[in-house]
């Protein structure tokens, strides 16, 4: 099959932030064989191919502008499933959505998922990503046994952890700078519920939050921080936990019809009340300054009278967080919004995290959510980002009449990260400058990165807007 | 051959990017100057390479990574498709472009030069709808951007001396019209730049020359129309009386004119 660059393809697609956008030749391969038809017209013409899952990033990581980008979401199949042992087969477009609603009857679960269900498990792979348990159980990759994929000059390479181990540690997290995956073997989670037993607990300061969620890691399968981004003063950093753990009781047969997808199902309505299609208006109205010093407030307060009490909540329920308000960036729009997540190793966190949230108060650019997660080392991977550490995720409206200042605020942001040895984690970014990006991550990565990239794809094929804009030195070849 | 690189899109701090086609001297480098000084990243293209290239290193000097040229014959048509993908992939990205290419014959009556003619018809014309052949896609995809089209007064009338070049620049006014009635709907600006005279190598071949313009107050004109979006401008605005007057001069009159 030989394909055209045909400017009928061309489609403007969205980060999906809607912070930035591109327009693009797009294809969507529903096979190998047509993902690489495409990677030889990518040969033929010189124009790149940027990798694209679902297109959940939030910023500009599966953009490709005016030149091709391969949208995966037609290559969603799960191939194969055992419910005895937890394996699944699967192409990389299939979603976690997908996925968890296939399995979970069964009594199996994805171990690591994203704060949305959106997103696919070939972009999951692509970047490597995090949930709430990330110090418990790794990244997204830990719980891959096998992938194939073909790399631009067109082969076809399987990689596990014994075979192409290079590879099996390279090609994730590499944000789709060295091949595509096209088919994955995953572990998942045996569960006995879908249920997680939670714990609320409020916390005064950013230094009882931290506290907490050590003291709670060890007992709890998932830890997850909110925190209050207007409280200033004594109370910096004041905000809640929701300590987590897979719920087992003697008798899991009483909890058997929480496997079911009914019971997973979100709710149509927040608080039984309001329609939750619509709670991105409310979001919207609370999207300025006393609107979000109001809801922390509200929040806060709700988190103090909620305080030690334990629920027990649907998996689906405790993960998706993001999805209870359907489409909530339409709060963001026009100017779309924009997630800075830097990862701090522990010694380092209290001090640099003060140091975040304050930066933003005296800009007066306050984070419409704040959210503080707990990490393990990633270094087997090439690219890695996360430390023995935290992370906080810190949402900004990227309104066109701040932008200005928000831009700035960010590279202030960075410069306080990367004095506090912080990392960065490139699924989220839309703001990091090259030189942030490299020192997060660190000169003998980089070079690794290279070498691979010279490996797999000495043509430079695979390119992003993201990847020309963080490390210009990755597309020295052109 | 490593190309020159393009500042890669930031999504909080986005440069518009624009293409001047015809940019070598004149107007064309003028208004490059100008998007240039206003923030674009640009792309210009021409025949002469070595001007295109020092423009290109003198805007670079300025900001980094904010501009390249490429050597562009608008005759031969066949090359656009190709170059335009090229272009817009190296720019990262099309918000404006701006057809710039003309040339100026003097018609002597007593030979009647066709090569010449034709080749005014080709460069101020054909390379226009070829160029925007592709270009109008582009942008109605994205739902935004702008075309600017630098036509001139001349192209109002038939002109006895220049019958040729009335022609290409009134053939140019229409087409440019027709497009802006597809694409305004799809949220594409199409601006028509009407250009009294200009000071620049082609006023040699006019048989006057009236209070022309430097490229300079030219270009700052034609951007403020870009800023202001509008559809038909003459330039310098004085004249656009003229051009309204011009307009409604009866047949029986016009053609007993020396104009």
């Amino acid at each position: 099959m030989t394909l055209e660059l045909n400017s009928a393809a061309l489609q403007m697609l969205h980060a999906w932030g809607e912070n930035t956008r591109a327009r693009s030749y797009v294809h969507q391969p529903t096979t190998a064989a047509e993902l690489q038809a495409v990677f030889a017209l990518a040969q033929r013409t010189g124009i790149s191919i940027a990798l694209r899952g679902a297109g959940q990033s939030y910023g500009d990581a599966a953009l490709n502008s005016e030149q091709i980008v391969v949208c995966l979401s037609q290559m969603n199949r799960i191939t194969h499933w055992s419910a005895a042992n937890g394996v699944v087969e699967l192409e990389p477009g299939v979603t976690l959505a997908q996925l968890w609603r296939n399995c979970i009857s069964d009594g199996w679960w994805p171990p690591v998922v994203s704060g949305t269900m959106f997103t696919s498990v070939g972009g999951c792979a692509a970047m490597n990503i995090h949930g709430k348990n990330n110090w418990q159980v790794g990244n997204f990759a830990e719980h891959i046994l096998e992938f194939t994929a073909v790399l631009p000059a067109g082969s076809v390479v399987r990689c596990s952890r014994t075979e192409n181990s290079d590879l099996f540690y390279a090609i994730p997290g590499s944000f789709g700078m060295l091949g595509c995956i096209t088919a994955l073997r995953l572990q998942l989670k045996r569960i006995h519920t879908g249920l997680v037993s939670v714990t609320a607990l409020a916390a005064t300061n950013l230094q009882a939050m931290l506290q907490l969620v050590d003291e709670h890691k060890n007992a709890s399968d998932y830890v997850v921080g909110w925190i209050d981004a207007a409280a200033g003063g004594t109370g910096l950093g004041r905000g809640q936990i929701h300590a987590a753990s897979y719920y087992n009781p003697p008798d899991t047969a009483a909890h058997a019809h929480s496997l079911l997808l009914q019971h997973q199902d979100l709710p149509a309505r927040l608080f039984g009340v309001l329609p939750a299609h619509y709670a991105w208006l409310g979001l919207r109205l609370a999207n300025n300054t006393p609107g979000l010093r109001l809801l922390n407030a509200l929040k806060y307060a709700a988190a103090r009278l909620q305080h030690g009490s334990t629920y027990l909540q649907s998996l689906a329920g405790f993960n998706f967080l993001l999805d209870y308000a359907p489409d909530w960036k339409r709060a963001y729009r026009p100017g779309g919004l924009i997630q800075h997540q830097s990862f701090i190793p522990i010694g380092n966190a209290l001090a640099g995290y003060r140091q975040l949230l304050q930066a933003c108060q005296n800009a007066r650019l306050l984070p419409t959510l704040a959210v503080l997660k707990r990490h393990q080392p990633d270094a087997q991977y090439a690219v890695s980002y996360c430390p023995d550490g935290y992370s906080l995720a810190l949402d900004f409206s990227a309104r066109v009449r701040t932008r200005e200042r928000l831009s700035a605020l960010l590279a202030q942001l960075d410069q306080i990260v990367v004095a506090a040895q912080g990392r960065f984690y490139f699924a989220k970014d839309s703001a990091l400058h090259p030189t942030t990006a490299q020192a997060s991550l660190g000169a003998a990565p980089l070079k690794t990165l290279q070498a691979l990239k010279q490996r797999c794809d000495p043509r430079n094929l695979l390119q992003s807007n993201l990847s020309r804009r963080l490390l210009p030195e990755l597309h020295a070849l052109e | 051959m490593t190309r020159q690189r393009i500042a890669a899109p930031r999504p909080l701090e986005p440069m518009p990017r624009a293409i001047i086609v015809g940019a070598s001297s004149g107007v064309g480098a003028a208004l490059t100057r100008e998007l240039h000084a206003q923030g674009y990243v640009v792309a210009v293209l021409g025949r002469r390479l070595p001007e295109l290239q020092h423009l290109a290193n003198e805007l670079n000097q300025v900001r980094a990574e904010t501009a390249v040229a490429y050597a562009h014959n608008v005759q031969v048509t066949s090359s656009v498709p190709d170059l335009c993908r090229n272009v817009c992939a190296h720019l990262g990205g099309l918000d404006l472009f701006v057809y710039c290419a003309g040339v100026m014959y003097p018609n002597n009556p007593a030979t009647n030069d066709t090569a010449a003619d034709l080749e005014m018809l080709q460069t101020n014309l054909l390379g226009a709808v070829a160029w925007l052949n592709e270009i109008g896609p582009r942008l109605q995809s994205a739902g935004s951007g702008q075309i600017v089209g630098i036509g001139s007064i001349a192209g109002d009338r038939g002109r006895r001396g220049i019958p040729a070049y009335s022609a290409s620049k009134a053939g140019l006014h229409t087409y440019l019209e027709g497009l802006r009635n597809r694409l305004s709907r799809h949220g594409v600006t199409v601006t028509t730049i009407k250009l009294w005279q200009v000071q620049t190598a082609m006023l040699a071949n006019a048989d006057r020359v009236v209070q022309p313009a430097s490229p300079e107050l030219a270009a700052r004109l034609i951007w403020r129309a870009i800023r202001l979006k509008r559809q038909v401008v003459y330039v310098p605005g004085r004249w656009a009386a003229a051009g309204l007057v011009l307009q409604h001069i009866p047949s029986f009159i016009f053609r007993r004119l020396n104009l």
